[in-house]
């Protein structure tokens, strides 16, 4: 891989997201048309001026529609276009976007919109049902597992080999969940809520609880990527992409030892690499990692290599990660705060990442001057990773 | 500006069914065949890995997990498409043309014998609220809507139901020589005819049985595959997809999904007069209509002309236009995603003369063209050429 | 296009959160999924599951890396070479990790936790092993690095699936 020889640069240059609730009453494809249209809004565009359209949407059992990516392609304004749905579980809120970047970084289209989209409240009774159908038929699924079980299972053991406290780690939930009380979209903001309330909500599956967990979500954001070539028409100010990273580990998840990232190190290795990084905790100011639970925050700051394993626990407690600590976590809420429709995540992760960067995130602003952003998504069977580095010139 | 090059390809024969192997140990066959050919080690010189799966196809929800390990792209960048084998080779090659990857595989295949309800899965991808009711109501296959665009082509080129018929004839005959395919056979048109309507006026043989089987594509930066191998390589020259409404009221008599996508790969490929520059052609032909469908959109004949130049014998090895000399869909099995897959791997034995029985003599320049199938109207075209 | 347009506030969202009066009065189309499928098990894990009615558990071993691979595979996804050989596993194992559950497969709340976890073989390289259930143990006994043995259900009732083990226990001296 030669990691230096990008033939074009790559810049957000406008983003959307849509209210993330319950969204019975529009489609996915409504949905996705919303978030499109305020994507190119931002940027000052209109759909005739999109070159090419990239999707991203989790498992099509949330919808029961086959080729689910062909039923939105018209709400993600695809029609006619070179459309492509790229996936990767739970990591596509961030792959998508390294889609749009290749499409673009590879000279062969100027400007691409990127759209994802999750409408998680169509299945019955429950999205977890849609996860049934997951796990490897032969030795999971006679158990009859439920997914929150396997996450159960991996903060287990990354407690028990980082000697990381409960405490500490529901200390995240509360962070975030404060930090969305800024967010217009949150689903789940809560500015009252202490540390007892996460320690003594409900046991889902131990040690996981019912406030360790972002709960499923609906909901749709976009991006719009332009080329160096043409990103001066759109913006004085550009954000670029400056690294972009991903892997998937083997499938056989009860092969692995669960308690560290390695998919992940080698994700943000090559994401930093291409992106000119050195040492990422004095280069990178702020992070939005993946928090579909409070432990996953502290596990992927420690697999994008921005703590060491079981320090970012301590760094939590110590406050750092707080929206004016020293490493501002998760500004924007995270899916603990704000929601977690998969894919549509997009809007927390690299749309939050491009409006800090962009000074645009209002009451979330950071309070130091940010000029290096890093977003991060983790999906499938707890095997894969994809990270973007994002920068102010 | 970087150059692809196609350094290996591996594929397994299509059959109807795959009983003995589960479809990782499918893909594994056809991906060491593949890296074996392209003298290459998975674990050490592949930058990236691309398959091309749908959820419902294979009966799992994010059908990514279960990709990795067989490709040799365990904690490897390795992603899925949701799409046809040709959208996965684009994928590839944008991210070579970025210059950051060097060596990229792709990989699609069927393993569609082991869903049961294969209608009613083609079903679900109707839209559910406006679509879905009209055939769940009176139980009709969902392939009725081939019956429909079968006749919106006939009545808007003039086409008739002879010529399409011609095309199912050509191809399960061309199938015979090819020994990957499972279906090839001697037919006449009275055979065909004979077959009845399966949803007027397409004839049940006219419609490609399905077949198991896995293709697996080593792309690679054209000075890095010119530094491993000094034999001759076929460069992929273009590349274009596009996406009609998903609608199926909406949908186009003359396939636009197609000719946009044609324009695009053209386009990058220099082929402005089709007919002239290109030498092997392989369209989509999963109902027969479709390949004279196809040939129009892809500029190989004007509105109606296709089913005049089967008729007159100008298609097939012996004519003016090499089409589906590999047997087509018809010939090798529906290979569901990875129909696009075999057609591209068509072009590329043809390219370096490595076609048996159905060689073109001195082939330097090839089209491959998918259609995702119903009820969608996207569809990618693929130009290979070689250049010594 | 329009020329280098002034931007909108930072974020002004599109979309409506619903009140729970107009939740229960949307227009609804109901369907089922009716998606079966019949995979083929493949050469390594047929015979995984035949061992199973057995009482045994297999691995196969990858001559290269020299790791026993449980659950069996025909190749190694490490080497990406064939692996060679059938070994045994004693089946005994360690608690690699484990959860106490409150919910079931659809997120219904139940009273009696379900433990579950996955178990490291004993032959095998570290962490690897299979997931299931523990029996004959109280919640708050289950411990990390717990040594443990399969419960085989009666040599009649095993059918070849990972339910013929009904549970891992403590294993005892
Ligand atoms: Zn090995």
């Amino acid at each position: 891989m030669d990691l230096k020889k990008i033939r074009k640069d790559v810049a957000v240059v406008g983003a959307g997201m849509t209210v993330f609730a319950r969204r019975l009453q529009e489609t996915g494809k409504e949905m996705s048309w919303e978030a499109a249209k305020m994507a190119l809004d931002e940027a000052g565009l209109t759909l005739k001026d999109i070159d090419a359209v990239v999707l991203g949407s989790a498992p099509d059992a949330f919808d029961g529609v086959h080729k689910k990516g062909e039923w939105l392609l018209d709400g993600a304004g695809g029609t006619n276009k070179p459309f492509m749905r790229v996936y990767t579980g739970g990591g596509t809120a961030v792959f998508a976007p390294i889609a749009g970047w290749w499409h673009v970084a590879s000279g062969m289209f100027k400007r691409v919109l990127v759209v994802c989209e999750e409408k998680m409240s169509s299945v019955q009774p429950h999205a977890q049902s849609a996860f049934a159908h997951i796990w490897d038929p032969i030795l999971d699924r006679p158990l009859r597992p439920n997914l929150v079980w396997i996450f159960a299972m991996e903060m287990q053991r990354y407690m028990h080999k980082y000697n990381v406290r409960y405490e500490d780690i529901a200390l995240v939930a509360v962070k975030n969940k404060r930090n969305a009380v800024g967010h217009p979209c949150a689903q789940l903001a809560d500015p009252t809520i202490t540390l007892d309330d996460v320690i003594n909500s409900e046991p889902m599956a131990l040690p996981v609880r019912r406030l360790d967990i972002s709960p499923p979500s609906d909901g749709a954001s976009a991006i719009v990527l332009v080329s160096e070539d043409v990103v001066y028409e759109h913006t004085d100010s550009p954000v670029w992409i400056e690294g972009v990273g991903w892997c998937l580990d083997t499938t056989m998840w009860t092969n692995r030892d669960l308690a560290f990232p390695k998919f992940l190190a080698r994700a943000a290795k090559m994401a930093y690499e291409m992106a000119g990084i050195k040492n990422p905790r004095k280069e990178i100011d702020f992070a939005e990692p993946y928090d579909p639970f409070d432990y996953k925050e502290l596990q992927h700051l420690e697999g994008l290599l921005l703590a060491d394993p079981g320090e970012a626990a301590i760094m939590t407690r110590e406050g750092k990660t707080q929206r004016d600590g020293e490493f501002p976590v998760c500004p924007s809420g995270g899916l603990l705060g704000v929601g977690n429709p998969i894919a549509a995540t997009l809007g927390i992760k690299i749309g939050e990442v491009y409006w800090q960067l962009a000074r645009k995130a209002g009451p979330r602003q950071v309070k130091k001057d940010v000029r290096t952003g890093v977003a991060q998504a983790w999906g499938d069977l707890m095997q894969f990773s994809a990270v973007v580095v994002m920068r102010r010139r | 500006m970087r150059d692809v090059a196609v350094l290996g390809v591996g594929a397994t024969a299509f059959t109807s069914q795959t009983p003995e192997v589960n479809w990782k140990e499918l893909i594994y066959d056809a991906a060491v065949k593949a890296y074996a050919e392209a003298g290459i080690d998975p674990r050490r010189d592949v930058d990236s890995f691309v398959t091309c799966a749908e959820d419902y196809w294979e009966g799992f929800s994010i059908f990514d997990e279960f990709t990795p390990d067989q490709l040799g792209g365990a904690l490897r960048p390795t992603m899925t498409v949701c799409g046809d084998g040709l959208q996965g080779l684009a994928t590839a090659y944008m991210q070579i043309k970025t210059g950051m990857f060097n060596i990229v595989v792709v990989e699609a295949h069927s393993k569609i014998s082991e869903l049961l309800t294969y209608e009613h899965i083609v079903e679900l991808a109707f839209d559910p609220i406006y679509e879905r009711p009209l055939s769940a109501e009176r139980e009709v296959h969902p392939y009725y809507v081939a019956g429909l665009e079968m006749n919106l082509y006939l009545h808007a080129t003039g086409t008739t139901e002879e010529q399409c018929a011609l095309v199912a004839v050509h191809n399960r005959r061309q199938a015979l020589n090819n020994p990957l395919a499972p279906y090839g056979a001697r037919l006449g048109l009275q055979e065909i005819f004979h077959s009845g309507y399966a949803f007027t006026p397409l004839k049940k043989w006219e419609i490609a049985s399905r077949a198991d089987g896995c293709i697996v594509f080593v792309l690679a930066a054209g000075e890095i595959a010119r530094r491993l191998t000094k034999k001759p390589l076929v460069y992929v020259e273009g590349i274009g997809w596009s996406s009609e409404s998903p609608w199926i009221s909406a949908r186009s008599a003359d396939a636009s999904y197609a000719r946009h996508a044609a324009q695009m790969a053209y386009r990058q490929a220099g082929i402005t007069n089709p007919r002239r520059q290109i030498d092997v052609i392989e369209v989509e032909d999963r109902f027969a209509f479709k390949e004279l469908q196809h040939l129009e959109a892809l500029g190989f004949a004007r509105p109606g002309e296709a089913g005049w130049l089967a008729q007159s014998g100008a298609l097939g090895l012996d004519g003016e236009l090499k089409v589906n000399l590999s047997g087509g869909s018809l010939g090798c099995g529906d290979l569901i995603e990875a129909s696009g897959l075999q057609r591209a791997l068509e072009i590329v034995l043809q390219l370096r003369g490595e076609a048996g029985a159905r060689q073109v003599p001195n082939a330097r320049v090839g089209v491959a063209q998918s259609w995702r199938g119903l009820p969608h109207g996207t569809g990618a075209v693929a130009v290979f050429a070689r250049r010594d | 296009m329009s020329k280098k347009t002034e931007f909108g506030p930072p974020l002004n969202p599109r979309g409506r959160r619903l009140e729970a009066k107009e939740l229960e009065s949307i227009t609804h189309v109901r369907a089922k999924v009716p998606a079966k499928y019949a995979w083929a098990a493949g050469t390594a894990m047929s015979r995984f599951l035949e061992e199973l009615k057995n009482g045994k558990i297999i691995g196969r071993r990858c001559a290269r890396c020299d790791r026993v691979l449980v659950p069996p595979r025909m190749f190694c996804e490490r080497c990406f070479q064939p692996t060679t050989e059938w070994v045994y596993l004693p089946g005994t194992g360690v608690v690699e990790t484990f959860s106490i559950s409150y919910i079931d497969t659809n997120a219904n709340r139940i009273k009696e936790p379900i433990l579950v976890g996955v178990i490291a073989f004993d032959g095998a390289p570290p962490h690897c092993g299979i997931m299931h259930y523990f029996g004959e143990v109280k919640p708050e006994e289950l411990k990390i690095g717990m040594p443990v043995e399969p419960v085989w259900k009666p040599k009649e009732e095993r059918v070849g699936s990972v339910l013929d083990i009904k549970y891992f226990r403590p294993r005892r001296k």
